[in-house]
């Protein structure tokens, strides 16, 4: 894939779960190794666009474009059984062709990929263990290497900084970054929490009321362009070097979700 | 060959038919539950299993009812009510727990009405503890072939699915990202379960069924690291468990003069044996990991 090249692209893309709409027009286009973060508060819709983009889903109107071959995906809150007889080593094999029928025998080459993965992820020091036995950082390496072992053209990330303490977060974040480069792969992530990942983002794409708008951080993260977006006024303060979003308008739905969640603190790059 | 059964009472052993049936049917039960019991317990579905061979107990009354080969019977039942826990399309996994108790205690039921109508209109009187106890001496030679059948066909179906299987373990998700067709594979698993507990119904009884299908996956499980040494282990362990146990059943005739003990407390019997011994070894490999000196964490 070129660069310039679609990785994905949304056109009017509408989602309803059962009689809730949670997606309405949401339009945005990636380009390969692009590295994108998907905002918006808890139940926004991010896990559902992620959903309908591997087809989890289907869409009520709109279209989605897609590259040829495999797309690379890590989900949200996976909990791995200690007790799995699965070494590290082991789930990124499986990436490989985990979806096919049949047995298979060992080959040099599988061997050789798998321990590449490894390296490129830095999980050599662990690949023997179970995977249900690594800390959630480890854990992230390992299913990031099994997404990419393939060499996807899109990965896809469904909060994949959630629990992760404050040190293992800048080392996915920058592990994923180099990721996309080294792999020629566009990255699509979305995460409730920004500021760790504003350093390196090529884009945004923030949801809210079910409609996205997509761009550079500085241009999406603008009181005038959120307030749009939510159907009422937001204000996007500067704070210590943060970008801080706060609600301020009338009751709705959207509302509601970010009163859940009423800040957001955004570190502008 | 014949020299065999002049080796004293082992040598009986070898030569005597109903034993060798045991042996046979024993064997092809154990291989194959371990294989299945191995993803039944890392899909946490160890209650469906328990479930299903209780369930198939019913269809082993039924067989009597209506004179016909016992296995499929019990097979019969199992595969109806793996059908209708499997095509229920249950996700989540409190529903998926009431619908199993729903589908077992109404097997149950049946197999009540079923076992009384055997005692009262056919006059079979041991067809109780056959059906829910087991009975592998009194197996009839003509059942080794169908066997047979049934354990080629269940560990086929398991071979075919082992890897999407595992992917789907992890996670639904992971696995339909990767393009497996996970509601497929669910199918085909339930059916290799039934496989799995009619043939284990027909040797260790319907109820003791889960401990041939569950325990030796789950000691395995305890100390194996990798898939494929799991595998191998609860084949090892559920072998041993029941030609070890059919072997010390026919001794036991000699303990205790024609009162021989059943051939289903043994395999049972060591199969937790097997199990306290794994959990031991898995204690003990914690135990000494967790006391080992910490680097970099000495004063100096």
């Amino acid at each position: 894939m070129n660069a310039g090249e679609a990785a994905v692209a949304l056109d009017r893309v509408a989602v309803t779960l059962g009689e809730r709409p949670v997606l309405r027009e949401v339009s945005f286009r990636l380009e390969a190794e692009q590295f994108c973060a998907l905002i918006g508060t808890n139940g926004s819709g991010k896990t559902t666009l992620l959903r309908a983009i591997l087809g989890f889903i289907p869409v009520q109107a709109g279209r989605i474009d897609l590259p040829a071959g495999a797309i690379g995906y890590v989900p949200q809150k996976i909990t791995l059984d200690p007790g799995l007889p699965l070494r590290a080593r082991d789930v990124i094999a499986l990436g490989l062709d985990g979806a096919r029928f049949g047995t298979r025998l060992p080959s040099k080459a599988r061997a050789v990929r798998v321990q590449e993965m490894l390296r490129a992820v830095g999980a050599e020091e662990f690949a023997e263990q179970r995977v249900g036995t690594l800390s959630g950082g480890q854990q992230q390496r390992v299913l990031l290497a099994h997404a990419l072992v393939r060499r996807p053209k899109l990965l896809l990330l469904d909060e994949p900084l959630a629990n992760l303490d404050v040190g293992s977060t800048a080392e996915i974040v920058a592990l994923l970054r180099r990721l996309s480069h080294e792999f020629g792969a566009a990255v699509l992530l979305s995460a409730h929490d920004m500021n760790p990942l504003l350093p390196v983002v090529d884009r945004i794409v923030y949801l809210a009321n079910g409609c996205a708008v997509s761009g550079k951080a500085d241009e999406v993260v603008r009181t005038e362009v959120l307030s749009r977006l939510y159907g009422y006024h937001v204000d996007v303060l500067r704070v210590h070097g943060r970008v801080v979003v706060i609600a301020a308008g009338a009751r709705t739905e959207s509302r509601d979700a970010l009163e859940r969640d009423p800040v957001h603190t955004i570190t502008v790059p | 060959m014949d020299s065999i059964c002049t080796w004293g009472h082992m040598g009986g052993f070898w030569c005597n038919q109903p034993v060798r049936v045991a042996l046979a049917v024993g064997g092809g039960a154990a291989l194959v539950c371990a294989v299945v019991g191995l993803s039944t317990v890392m899909r946490r579905q160890a209650f469906a299993g328990h479930a299903l061979a209780d369930v198939s107990g019913a269809g082993g009354s039924a067989s009597y009812l209506l004179g016909i080969n016992p296995l499929f019977g019990f097979l019969g039942m199992a595969a109806a009510a793996a059908g209708v826990m499997e095509w229920a399309q249950v996700r989540e996994a409190r529903e998926r727990d009431l619908l199993t108790g729903v589908v077992l205690g109404a097997g149950l039921g049946l197999a009540a009405l079923l076992l009384y109508l055997d005692m009262t209109v056919r006059n079979v009187s041991g067809a109780a503890i056959t059906v829910l106890f087991g009975s592998m001496f009194t197996i009839p030679p003509s059942i080794v072939p169908v066997a047979l059948i049934v354990a080629a066909a269940a560990l086929g179906a398991s071979a075919l699915i082992f890897r999407p299987l595992l992917v789907s373990t992890l996670s639904i998700d992971l696995a339909r990202a990767q393009g497996a067709r996970v509601r497929t594979i669910a199918r085909i698993h339930a059916m290799a379960l039934a496989l799995a507990v009619s043939l284990a119904a027909m040797t260790v009884g319907a109820i003791l069924s889960t401990a041939l299908l569950i325990g030796p996956a789950a000691a395995a499980l305890q100390v194996a690291r990798r898939p494929a040494s799991a595998l191998a282990l609860a084949v090892l362990i559920g072998l041993a468990a029941t030609w070890g146990g059919i072997a010390l059943a026919y001794q036991s005739y000699y303990w205790t003069p024609g009162r021989g003990w059943p051939v289903s407390f043994f395999i049972v019997m060591l199969i937790v044996c097997a199990y306290l011994l794994a959990s031991a070894v898995a204690r003990r490999r914690s135990g000494s990991s967790a006391t080992a000196p910490l680097s970099g964490c000495q004063e100096h």
